[in-house]
């Protein structure tokens, strides 16, 4: 017996009922601009400074299920010897509350320039990297995702 | 006491990059939340991981509220020699947990 | 959670709302209520490639730390015997196969049974140590750590005998309209598995992967979490966590789920 088969509207309702659980994930954080970025960039890399674009590969969806947890992998061109080597790589928001995101700090002992993690994301975003090679140059690269809002709020 | 879990091999070639991940439970709370009464949950995160192999460091990472819940983290080390492998997160409160593998080098 | 967020929600909620309303439903044809067995998908296929990797890999899937911990507690002698589980069962492997039977009905008890339940008598009865709390990170630590051990075997629990009124109950619940919606679980899972609303899909409402880790809790939660916030998201008073009518339920949505490897921990969006 399937009572709700023999309700013409249960596929209305059903609309209704979703709409209750849906609850945009930005609609109660703050958040932060590009300019609050730029200067978050400023003060980590120095003033005025100026990364080239290349050398850093970023991989990250570009649809994001949830801003919560976001799989992030980095990796950075590099030999990293003891004379050339990736000496920190910068993660960078233009709209999470927090501008920074994550720092790594890499050495010759590191053998690869490839890190991994999760980030949180307050909505669809750029987002940029920077590495600081052992000679002071600044390589960088960005990616956009798509973050979709979070489905099913619920309070439990 | 956080949980934790590392993944790393117990032996390595010299010369060999390895592998490691490790993840721990923690809320990375951002502090900008609220509760079910409207107060604000505060802040409470992990501000930073290193690893030290062999008494030496070898990676360090700096934590913001950026950095999703139970904090995972893969990176690399070159296989140097047999040694101790050191894992410390260090929340904002300075309280300190620590894991430790031994890595064998052959 | 503000007020003027949720409003918002809603409003902008509805344009795709009706799209969804204006698709046919999938499965309605069928004479026999439900998933027909080829269709059965678990809630995994329903995820984007990114979250299914992060549930396959061991090594990154965090719901592996509550796993880690219930090995912990599984050595940890507890109560007035000063027994661990690992005392009387020895290794967690020796439960394998376990928790895709469950699930269960008890002779003795005269009860059914799910894994928690289970896992919470041998606490009792067997450690005479103190109830943990349904949710508990301890509890679901060592449910983690013993449905793990089944990971990649097929639900296949008992229907037939003592098992059969529970069933009943369990189904009547999956298809009753609750809530001040009137929406019963059927309507979402058989009946519009599949439909897009946004970036959500739908899925099939499985209970195979639990305990799960969701990335919307940032944490692990149990199968009744779960099932609590459907009963929320059609507003209807949900049952307590570990309430015999939870369990009712996840017995007909283990029969229903019949086939489907288990995958804990999963890890959800
Ligand atoms: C003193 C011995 C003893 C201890 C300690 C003990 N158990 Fe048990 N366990 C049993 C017995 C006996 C059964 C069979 C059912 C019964 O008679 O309760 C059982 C059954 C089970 C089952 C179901 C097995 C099946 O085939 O259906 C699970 C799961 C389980 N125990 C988990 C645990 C966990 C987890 C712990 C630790 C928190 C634990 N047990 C501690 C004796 C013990
Ligand atoms: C308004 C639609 C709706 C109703 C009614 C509903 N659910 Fe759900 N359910 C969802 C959504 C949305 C999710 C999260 C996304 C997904 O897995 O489908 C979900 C998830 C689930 C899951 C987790 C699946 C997994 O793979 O982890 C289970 C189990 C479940 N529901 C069971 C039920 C049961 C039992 C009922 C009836 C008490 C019910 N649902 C009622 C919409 C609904």
């Amino acid at each position: 017996m399937q009572p709700g088969d023999s309700n013409p509207s249960r596929r209305k309702v059903l609309a209704g009922a979703i709409g209750i659980v849906v609850l945009p994930l930005t609609g109660h954080q703050a958040h932060a601009t590009p300019e609050n970025m730029a200067e978050a960039m400023g003060e980590a890399l120095g003033a005025g400074a100026a990364p080239k674009s290349g050398r850093v590969k970023l991989v990250l969806p570009e649809l994001a299920e949830n801003g919560n947890s976001v799989p992030l992998r980095i990796s950075v061109e590099s030999p990293m010897t003891a004379a050339d080597h990736v000496d920190t790589i910068y993660v960078f928001s233009e709209r999470n509350p927090v501008s920074n995101v994550v720092r790594f700090h890499l050495g010759p002992r590191s053998g690869r320039a490839q890190v991994m993690t999760s980030i949180r994301l307050a909505g669809t975003q750029h987002i940029t990297v920077v590495a600081r090679m052992s000679d002071g140059s600044l390589w960088s690269s960005a990616a956009n995702v798509v973050v979709t809002q979070a489905a099913c709020i619920d309070d439990t | 006491m956080p949980a934790t879990r590392i993944v790393l091999p117990a032996r390595a070639r010299k010369g060999e990059v390895v592998e490691i991940k490790t993840i721990i439970t923690h809320p990375m709370e951002t502090g900008y939340r609220r509760d079910h009464v409207g107060l604000a949950i505060a802040r409470d995160i992990i501000t930073r991981f290193t690893c030290t192999y062999a008494g030496e460091e070898v990676f360090r990472m700096d934590l913001f509220t950026g950095v999703a819940a139970n904090p995972f983290v893969g990176f690399t080390t070159l296989a140097t020699e047999t040694g101790e492998v050191v894992f410390e997160w260090t929340d904002q409160h300075g309280t300190v947990t620590r894991e430790q593998r031994r890595l064998v080098v052959v | 959670m503000a007020r003027r967020g949720r409003r918002a929600a809603l409003g902008a909620a509805g344009a795709s709302l009706m799209l969804l309303a204006a698709l046919p439903a999938a499965g309605q044809t069928a004479t026999e209520p439900g998933i027909a067995a080829g269709d059965r998908k678990s809630g995994r296929d329903f995820l984007a490639p990114e979250t299914r990797a992060q549930q396959d890999d061991l090594s990154i899937n965090p719901g592996m730390l509550w796993v880690e911990q219930g090995e912990k507690l599984w050595r940890e002698a507890a109560g007035a015997g000063a027994k661990a589980c690992a005392s009387c069962h020895g290794d967690p492997s020796a439960l394998k196969g376990v928790a895709a039977r469950y699930p269960a009905y008890d002779a003795r008890l005269q009860r059914l049974l799910n894994l928690e339940g289970r896992i919470q008598n041998c606490r009792l009865e067997h450690q005479r140590a103190a109830p943990l709390p349904y949710e508990s990170q301890a509890l679901l630590a060592l449910t983690a750590l013993v449905a793990h051990q089944s990971r990649g075997l097929p639900l296949n629990v008992a229907t037939k005998g003592p098992a059969r009124p529970f069933l009943a109950a369990g189904r009547a619940m999956f298809f009753t309209q609750q809530g001040q919606l009137s929406i019963s679980c059927a309507q979402c899972h058989d009946d519009n598995w599949g439909k897009r609303l946004r970036a959500e899909r739908i899925s099939q409402g499985q209970p195979n992967g639990f305990p799960t880790y969701r990335l919307e809790w940032q944490t692990t939660g149990s199968l009744h979490r779960r099932l609590r916030a459907c009963f929320q998201g059609v507003r209807a008073e949900p049952f307590a966590a570990g309430s015999p009518e939870l369990v009712a339920l996840e017995l007909y949505l283990a029969a229903r789920a019949r086939g489907l490897p288990i995958e804990t921990p999963a890890v959800r969006r």
